[in-house]
């Protein structure tokens, strides 16, 4: 193997880049990312970035000497637009390829949008023609989202009560915004933490004097302000609510566009098996684009998890190694943290065993057939890690 | 000097997060091993803190994004931290745990 092309430069595509150096590769190695910024954390884009508590050097997830060590080609600001899997090359924008020997995609995921609503072609910051309306992502869009909102005290209504939506939510009033949040589903956060738990973390928007609107979908935007800019969302049942800025989080897309036609199996995602392997031996996928053994992951550790056992793989050519840990994640919002990890299914009951819900202060297990299969934290960080560990202990060794 | 607790109220594997007296919150721990250490209690990452990480030998594992950091000299062992956190004195006398806070810059 003399070459080896990363498509994707964020956290799961940089991280296999290292795993690959690490586990001796000492061929060509070449790093593709659309983005024009080096890579970066996400998780803090809808948290501290949005606030103003950290900035964009913070977010670094390499340094210089890091990125030296690696002795990779960048092509950053480059999309990839095929894969030539017959040929051995990767496709790029301008008429231009890379031949390779192997490929990791890495493309992650694209915000969903509203029907009808434009997908925004990175905005100039602060740029008064901005419409106010806003998805999060990328550095880009947070660095949008944070300039419209030092415009000043402003109506926000977020699209979307997940994770992304209530961080988003969560630091909007603390920068003193209005802000309410329209969530689809009776209750958000269901099909992640079950009704029960589910109603707690909704529980943490009221507290903080932000409005929940649930049980309704979005009829459309009212952009009759200045310059086409947003001054309302239209609900499903008739309601409307003014808004200066909206934030639409209501889930993402796997980027797998550049790969129709290319051979490799897609369906919502990267279709690979628990090696990050695809249908071809010198194809591995990894992080939010991957569909590994029948189950897609959004989250932060699995992306890392999945480098290391993808850059085995590739380099043996082979599934040798399986990416079997413990789903962990964790949200912080109200200045308080959620954390949750293991797979529960949706029968699988909580069980408070320390602190309570009131307090909002509390660890609950998941428990089916007198097991526990998950464990969710609110504010109880050192419980957790023990209890997280005894899952991860109970779970069948990773045969390789 | 600052007293951080009696010693059996810190038993082996278990850590104390100190805030009364300290410029910065501290993270001190009791290894499975019988050794005291202290360092920062803030990963050098992202806001976590490493008092609430878990405990192997003499090695902490932030409990956010899973780095690990070096009781004894403060060192991040892998990404994504790449700083170091300050070691602090720790020692104990009469059935005390003591802690010396370091001004030094970190290793």
């Amino acid at each position: 193997m003399r070459s080896i092309t990363v498509v994707g430069a964020s956290l799961a595509g940089l991280y296999t880049a290292r795993a690959l150096r690490t586990q001796g590769f000492d061929g060509r190695l070449v790093i593709v990312g659309d983005e024009n910024h080096q890579p970066y954390d996400r998780p803090p884009l809808s948290k501290d970035f949005l606030t103003g508590a950290a900035d964009q050097g913070q977010l670094a997830l390499t340094d210089t000497d890091e990125t030296a060590e690696l002795y990779a080609e960048w092509y950053l600001g480059t999309s990839a637009t095929g894969l030539d899997t017959a040929g051995g090359a990767v496709l790029l924008d301008g008429d231009r390829s890379l031949d390779t020997d192997a490929v990791v995609i890495a493309t992650g995921a694209s915000p969903r949008l509203l029907p009808g609503q434009e997908p925004v072609e990175s905005a100039e910051p602060a740029d008064p023609a901005g419409t106010g309306v806003h998805t999060l992502r990328t550095l880009d869009d947070a660095q949008a989202l944070r300039d419209d909102l030092a415009r000043g005290p402003a109506q926000v209504v977020v699209i979307g009560g997940g994770f992304i939506g209530s961080e988003v939510a969560s630091s909007c009033s603390v920068l003193g915004h209005d802000v309410t949040v329209v969530e689809a589903a009776p209750l958000p956060l269901v099909p992640q933490l079950g009704e029960e738990m589910a109603r707690v973390c909704a529980g943490l928007h009221a507290d903080h004097g932000v409005t929940l609107v649930t049980g309704t979908g979005v009829a459309g935007l009212q952009c009759g302000g200045r310059e086409g800019r947003v001054t309302g969302v239209e609900l499903s049942d008739g309601r409307l609510l003014p808004a200066d800025v909206v934030v639409v989080g209501i889930g993402v897309r796997p980027n797998t566009g550049w790969l129709e036609g290319s051979g490799v199996p897609l369906d919502d995602g990267v279709l690979c098996d628990a090696g990050c392997v695809t249908a071809l031996p010198n194809v591995v996928a990894v992080g939010d684009v991957a569909r590994v053994d029948g189950s897609r992951s959004e989250h932060w550790t699995s992306a890392t998890e999945q480098a290391t056992v993808a850059a085995q793989n590739i380099l043996a050519g082979s599934t040798v190694a399986r990416h079997g840990s413990l789903p962990y994640f964790w949200s912080d919002q109200y200045g308080v943290r959620i954390q949750f990890a293991g797979r529960r299914l949706p029968t699988d009951t909580p069980r408070i065993v320390e602190g309570s819900a009131e307090d909002r202060s509390f660890l609950a297990c998941y428990d089916r057939d007198g097991e526990t299969t998950a464990v969710i934290a609110v504010n109880r960080p050192r419980p957790f890690m023990r209890k997280r560990r005894e899952l991860m202990r109970a779970m069948q060794p990773v045969t390789t | 000097m600052i007293t951080v607790c009696r010693i059996e109220d810190l038993p082996p594997g278990e850590s104390i997060r100190v805030t009364d007296g300290v410029p910065a919150p501290v993270a001190v721990f009791h290894t499975e091993e019988g050794e005291f250490y202290a360092i920062d209690d803030t990963c050098t990452h992202q806001d976590a803190s490493l008092s609430d990480g878990w405990l192997e030998g003499c090695f902490v594992e932030c409990p956010l994004h899973t780095a690990f950091f070096d009781l004894r000299d403060g060192r991040p062992t892998c990404p994504p931290a790449k700083y170091p956190v300050r070691t602090h004195q720790v020692s104990v006398q009469d059935g005390y745990v003591l802690l010396g806070v370091a001004v030094a810059e970190p290793a």
